[in-house]
């Protein structure tokens, strides 16, 4: 029974962390997307084994919402954006994809340096794996900053907001019921926030532009 | 019962203005809403000077400063919302909005109002964390409301840079929590209530809650409009129309900027006062010397207010960081000086666009000839942003600057008394031109309706009143500072 409940905790963490990277690998967004979407189903896994294993149904609950908001409305609102702008392909990072890679790896290997430094509080087979959550947070903001369309930075927020939730499940088994919901909706109103500014900026002019936000300036 | 009030009123005029097309009485329907509220803030401060008081089977919990700042948030967004009809009626006029987006605008407005209450009142630290990342949710659209490409960037930015931003200072309050279910060994509480926080802050783990901390000021000083992730500040600053640019600035700054006070307690008790202390100098004294240097050559009026906004945020870091009672009051203080006056500048600024039709410095001259009383209004509004006596700002830097030398920070009193003086310069450089300078022809002077000039004069005159005699609130600020120490 342990032994299952270690790997399959540790199966569910890493998909986690491998989703993220897979995310800075793919360039169309449709894949990109479909990566988020893994992400999400294998965060909410994390949050149902925990559970299962310390008898706890608020956190039971708390999987089950972020199944359904991260595992399959958010993907199915950006796949809507993407259809809608067929140029949301990324195409001119800022940094190319073999060095991105890299970049992560040696991201990943500072989320360990500065993760184990807060594990060494409470030593159990969930709180080592809390460093993959920090990991999936640092690629979520190298994404923000490397990548120029309006969906990879979306999508760079939602890896930072799932790499904190699998730190918060790891680390406490959930934050109390109210909070995880209000943060659940947070997150999907974010997401209809950026969806709505896009859609409505392009029908003014090239969201491109504004998104690489250069007209704003002293 | 007196805080279910304060928060169902707000929230009862969203549902007001939700279900009626606008027409003026709904704007100033939400400026009584406002008045009441505030009214019964000043009432729970009075009954917090006791003790603090409950609601909601210890859902909400207001003590003197969160009494304080539900007075601070009634004061601007009556300032704020007294405008309403008559910023929309332009609106609509000049078609920039339908009836359509001004019925949004008010709800959103009142949305944007009950959550700034919800993130002082609650007794939940994650609880604040969600009122205060619900507020960048509501003013993404309040600053994308004039729909051109400006306010669509400026919102864009707002919404991915305060939205990163929170997410670190989730992360802060994760890990808070982690500290306090470790503390001292054994599972104390299950909560995230900030009586418990406290009751077992100086037993929390300081490498968790140097992190936690660390996080947590860089992500609520997003909010705040701190360096480093100030740069969304100017831009939604100035596209946004003026009354939601006043209370933004007023409070929403303020209101993440209490979160940081009410953490910053928390970690003075795990940690002792130097890490806090370091840290909020550290991105204080930054954000002082980066406003500065924007304001001395600054073309747009908006930006110029927002710029000074960010000195404000500075001065208010520098301050928590020496964390004295003495200190803390000042803070406070200068937290309600500093939201009144913005209010004022900000809407008179409204006033001056409107008129003009234009925020460039270069281009408005010679207001005091042709509009002598929104000059005057605009001038001891300036006046009292650099702080000059008697207003109240002045009282607040002043009892500061004791503050820091009593903590032995000479070298800050040195920088902050340098930056102040330079802006000081640039901003009556920028104040000249605009209201003294030769005006275009010779124009008749225009006279301003009672309805714009009345709140503005008397929110002054308030400022000069507090900076005269504090006594009405002496004994609620320092009551207040006592609370938020470790």
């Amino acid at each position: 029974m342990n032994a299952t409940y270690i790997s399959a905790l540790e199966l569910a963490a890493g998909a986690v962390l491998l989703s993220a990277v897979m995310t800075l690998w793919r360039r169309s967004v449709r894949s990109i997307v479909s990566m988020l979407s893994l992400q999400g189903i294998s965060l909410s896994a994390v949050a149902i084994v925990l559970a299962l294993h310390e008898h706890e149904h608020a956190l039971l609950v708390t999987g089950c919402l972020v199944f359904v908001v991260k595992g399959l409305v958010v993907p199915a609102l950006l796949r809507r954006v993407s259809r809608l702008d067929p140029r949301s392909r990324e195409s001119r990072p800022l940094v190319n994809v073999p060095a991105s890679l890299v970049f992560a790896a040696v991201l990943i290997v500072l989320a360990y340096v500065v993760g184990t430094r807060i594990t060494a509080l409470s030593a159990t087979s969930a709180t080592h794996l809390a460093p993959l959550g920090l990991a999936t947070v640092l690629v979520g903001y190298f994404m923000l900053v490397t990548r120029r369309r309006a969906v990879s930075k979306i999508v760079g927020l939602i890896l930072v907001d799932n790499g904190i939730a699998l730190v918060t499940f790891l680390l406490t088994s959930g934050v109390p019921l109210i909070v995880e919901l209000g943060s659940s909706l947070d997150v999907l109103l974010v997401v209809v926030v950026l969806q709505f500014l896009m859609v409505s900026m392009r029908h003014h002019s090239d969201t491109d532009r504004l998104t690489e936000m250069k007209a704003l300036h002293d | 019962m007196l805080i279910v009030a304060i928060l169902v009123i707000p929230l009862a005029m969203t549902i007001v203005a939700a279900s009626f097309a606008w027409r003026p009485w709904i704007g100033w329907a939400s400026a009584s809403s406002c008045a009441a509220f505030l009214g019964l803030g000043i009432w729970l401060s009075v009954t917090t000077l006791s003790a603090p008081q409950w609601a909601l089977h210890h859902s909400f919990r207001a003590d003197s400063l969160s009494a304080f700042m539900v007075v601070v948030i009634g004061t601007v967004s009556l300032l704020a919302t007294l405008f309403t009809p008559r910023t929309m009626g332009q609106e609509i006029a000049s078609g920039v909005t339908t009836a359509r987006y001004a019925r949004h605008y008010v709800v959103l407005m009142q949305v944007f109002i009950t959550c700034m209450l919800t993130a002082v009142l609650t007794a939940n630290l994650g609880v604040l964390w969600v009122s205060i990342e619900a507020t960048t949710i509501a003013t993404t659209f309040l600053v994308s409301h004039r729909r051109t490409d400006g306010a669509f960037e400026a919102s864009w930015k707002y919404v991915i840079l305060c939205s990163v931003g929170i997410a670190l200072a989730f992360l802060g309050t994760v890990l808070i929590y982690y500290a306090q279910l470790h503390a001292g060994g054994t599972v104390h509480s299950s909560s995230l209530d900030w009586t418990s926080v406290m009751s077992v802050a100086h037993h929390l783990d300081p490498n968790v809650t140097r992190l936690a901390f660390a996080l947590l000021v860089v992500g609520y000083g997003t909010k705040v409009g701190l360096v480093p992730m100030h740069s969304w500040l100017p831009d939604a600053h100035s596209q946004a129309p003026a009354p939601v640019s006043a209370l933004m600035s007023g409070v929403l700054l303020t209101v993440a900027f209490y979160g940081l006070l009410r953490f910053r307690a928390v970690a003075v008790a795990a940690l002792g006062p130097a890490f806090p202390r370091a840290l909020l100098l550290v991105v204080g004294v930054a954000s002082l010397l980066l406003a500065t240097l924007m304001l001395i050559a600054q073309r747009d009026l908006k930006r110029m207010l927002a710029y000074s906004s960010i000195e404000h945020m500075g001065l208010l870091a520098i301050g928590g960081a020496v964390g004295t009672p003495l200190a803390i009051a000042a803070v406070l203080l200068h937290i309600l000086g500093h939201g009144i006056t913005k209010a004022v500048l900000f809407l008179s600024s409204g006033e001056i666009y409107h008129l003009e039709g234009t925020t460039e410095i270069a281009k408005i001259s010679g207001l005091l000839a042709r509009r002598p009383t929104l000059a005057g209004i605009f001038g001891f509004g300036l006046l009292s942003l650099v702080a000059l006596p008697p207003f109240s700002l002045f009282v607040s830097e002043l009892t500061m600057a004791r503050a820091e030398v009593d903590a032995g920070l000479w070298w800050v009193v040195a920088i902050s008394l340098v930056c102040l003086s330079v802006i000081f310069a640039a901003l009556t450089r920028h104040a000249r031109h605009m209201l003294m300078g030769a005006g275009p022809g010779d124009a008749t002077p225009s006279t301003l309706r009672a309805s714009v000039a009345v709140p503005l004069i008397t929110a002054l005159v308030i400022c000069v009143a507090l900076g005269i005699v504090s006594w009405p609130l002496q004994s609620l600020l320092t009551h207040a500072a006592q609370g938020v120490m470790p």
